[in-house]
């Protein structure tokens, strides 16, 4: 296969996903992620948005097709992937501090780096003062921050985000979504992000890959060019706004493809 | 955060005073019968005041039978503690291990002690060894049983989040499984504490040896009741009583140490 400009850090060709004998999940699904993008998938519920991600984490096997990730076959690419859910599954006898640490304990790395990345970790979230508190004395919103900081604590080279701001109030999700988009600013990483909300991902994608469900496929791909850093602001701006009734409308119309 | 109000500083004392204001009225109830009690039935309840009596007179005798009681109930429920954790671990492998062994611990658990006895007196002898194994046996089932349901019960997110990371199996026991179990092995802890005492006296009663001071509580409990010392009985019951509180005093204390910093159980409604 002949590659035109820099190799893609995801790539699928022609991936189809079902359990078994089950029905038809994924059908056909080909895009490729450059490095830095920011990549989110939307679309009706039951549309595979989540699979994509796990097939991308290497956790499930394709069912046909090809999935290469940083040149390698997803098990192969694991140390370079994190993940955020949208519970923030922070273990609750540990501290923040130790919770953040946690992926590079399970990694066997030693533990004077361990802390010093975990303090670098919570401080790109900010939340360097809440250190040895436990999970259950911090709010919603910093479960999350936390549990992103774990996520980077591993310097990823490809973040797996699973509605990550889902059950938060909508002041907090807009908060993170900025904050989100500024630790970006400082390392560069990858993102795929799923979401059920429009806003949400004009706001923080370069790319929406706008699904359709049963069997899921790639319906459209939006290419957002509003320009980075985003603030408050852009979400002013007319031509977010325009963005995000496009999007809303392809949402519609793909509802209505459903069988 | 506001102030703390009156009324919760009153009801904070409240509930300090309360069990103590109980404890008083319960000795006047108990003056009461004693003085409602016609001459010859007086010594069926002595008062208050002649157990205290009964209670220096056999002192020395009922320290000596504490500390054996004691020592017997400690070592039954150390080992149980261990034995189990150790089996749990082995059950929460697979359902088809827990199919395989359960219905032989619930044997175990069935055969009453009166019939283990005999038997464990002819394979160990009298004293200090059948009381251990018969405490043992006591506290080994309902610890088993909750650090096994608790090891199996982890948090389903929490154990995809450790195989995403490809943590190891012994790192997805003793990072995850095992402090996500405390908080049911702890309830475990606390039954077992309870039973611990009652084991080794019913032990003691049973296949214990008196020879040379080595009666524990149940043996001073047969000598009392044979010389109709009602008093002294009475006495045994609150050396018994007071045992059993230091165990469970003991277990919530541990607790409170390893628990109240992260579980939900020890939360304060302070916000």
């Amino acid at each position: 296969m002949r590659q035109d400009g820099p190799l893609p850090i995801v790539a699928f060709t022609d991936v189809v996903k079902r359990y078994g004998d089950g029905p038809l999940i994924l059908d056909n699904i080909s895009f490729a992620a450059q490095r830095g993008d920011f990549i989110t998938l939307i679309g009706p519920s039951g549309c595979g948005k989540s699979t994509v991600l796990k097939l991308i984490s290497g956790l499930n096997p394709v069912s046909s097709g090809q999935i290469v990730v940083d040149g390698a076959v997803p098990s192969g690419a694991v140390e370079k992937l994190s993940f955020v859910f949208q519970e923030p599954t922070l273990l609750p006898w540990r501290t923040v501090e130790r919770n953040v640490e946690l992926p590079l304990r399970l990694q066997g790395a030693d533990p004077a780096s361990r802390f010093e990345v975990a303090r670098r970790s919570l401080a790109l979230v900010g939340l360097s003062d809440r250190m040895g508190y436990y999970p259950r004395q911090l709010s919603g919103g910093q479960k999350m921050r936390v549990s992103i900081a774990r996520a980077l604590s591993v310097s990823p080279r490809i973040l797996l985000l699973d509605e990550p701001f889902g059950a938060l109030d909508e002041m907090t999700r807009d908060h993170l979504n900025e904050e989100l988009l500024a630790i970006r600013q400082q390392l560069a990483w990858t993102a795929f992000f799923v979401t059920h909300s429009v806003a949400e991902a004009v706001f923080l994608s370069n790319r929406i890959l706008v699904m359709s469900a049963s069997p899921g496929r790639i319906h459209t791909e939006v290419r957002v060019d509003l320009p980075y850093p985003r603030t408050e602001e852009t979400r002013q701006s007319p031509s977010y706004q325009a963005l995000v009734g496009q999007v809303s409308k392809m949402l519609r119309s793909v509802e209505r493809l459903r069988p | 955060m506001s102030a703390p109000r009156p009324a919760g500083r009153f009801s904070r004392v409240l509930t300090n005073v309360m069990p103590l204001g109980t404890g008083v009225a319960m000795i006047l109830i108990w003056y009461a019968i004693c003085l409602a009690m016609s001459p010859e039935q007086r010594f069926l309840l002595p008062a208050p005041h002649e157990v205290a009596r009964a209670f220096i007179e056999k002192g020395p005798a009922l320290w000596n039978a504490a500390l054996n009681t004691g020592e017997g109930a400690l070592l039954g429920f150390g080992s149980a503690v261990a034995l189990s954790f150790i089996m749990a671990l082995v059950l929460s492998l697979s359902p088809l291990v827990r199919a395989s062994f359960y219905p032989y611990l619930m044997i175990l658990q069935m055969t009453p002690i009166i019939v283990m006895a005999p038997i464990l007196i002819l394979w160990v002898g009298p004293g200090l060894k059948s009381v251990t194994i018969i405490t043992f046996l006591i506290c080994f089932f309902p610890m088993v049983v909750n650090t096994t349901q608790g090891l199996i019960s982890t948090d389903r997110n929490l154990v995809d989040y450790f195989r995403m990371c490809r943590a190891t199996k012994l790192q997805e026991v003793f990072l995850l499984r095992v402090p996500a179990a405390l908080p049911y092995f702890f309830t475990g802890l606390r039954i077992a504490g309870t039973l611990a005492t009652i084991g080794a006296i019913v032990g003691d009663v049973f296949a214990g040896n008196s020879a040379g001071g080595q009666g524990g509580l149940g043996f001073l409990t047969i000598i009392y009741s044979a010389q109709f010392q009602i008093g002294a009985l009475f006495a045994t019951a609150a050396v018994s009583c007071l045992l059993g509180f230091i165990f469970v005093a003991a277990v919530i204390a541990l607790s409170w140490l390893a628990l109240h910093k992260w579980h939900e159980s020890y939360r304060q409604s302070d916000h």
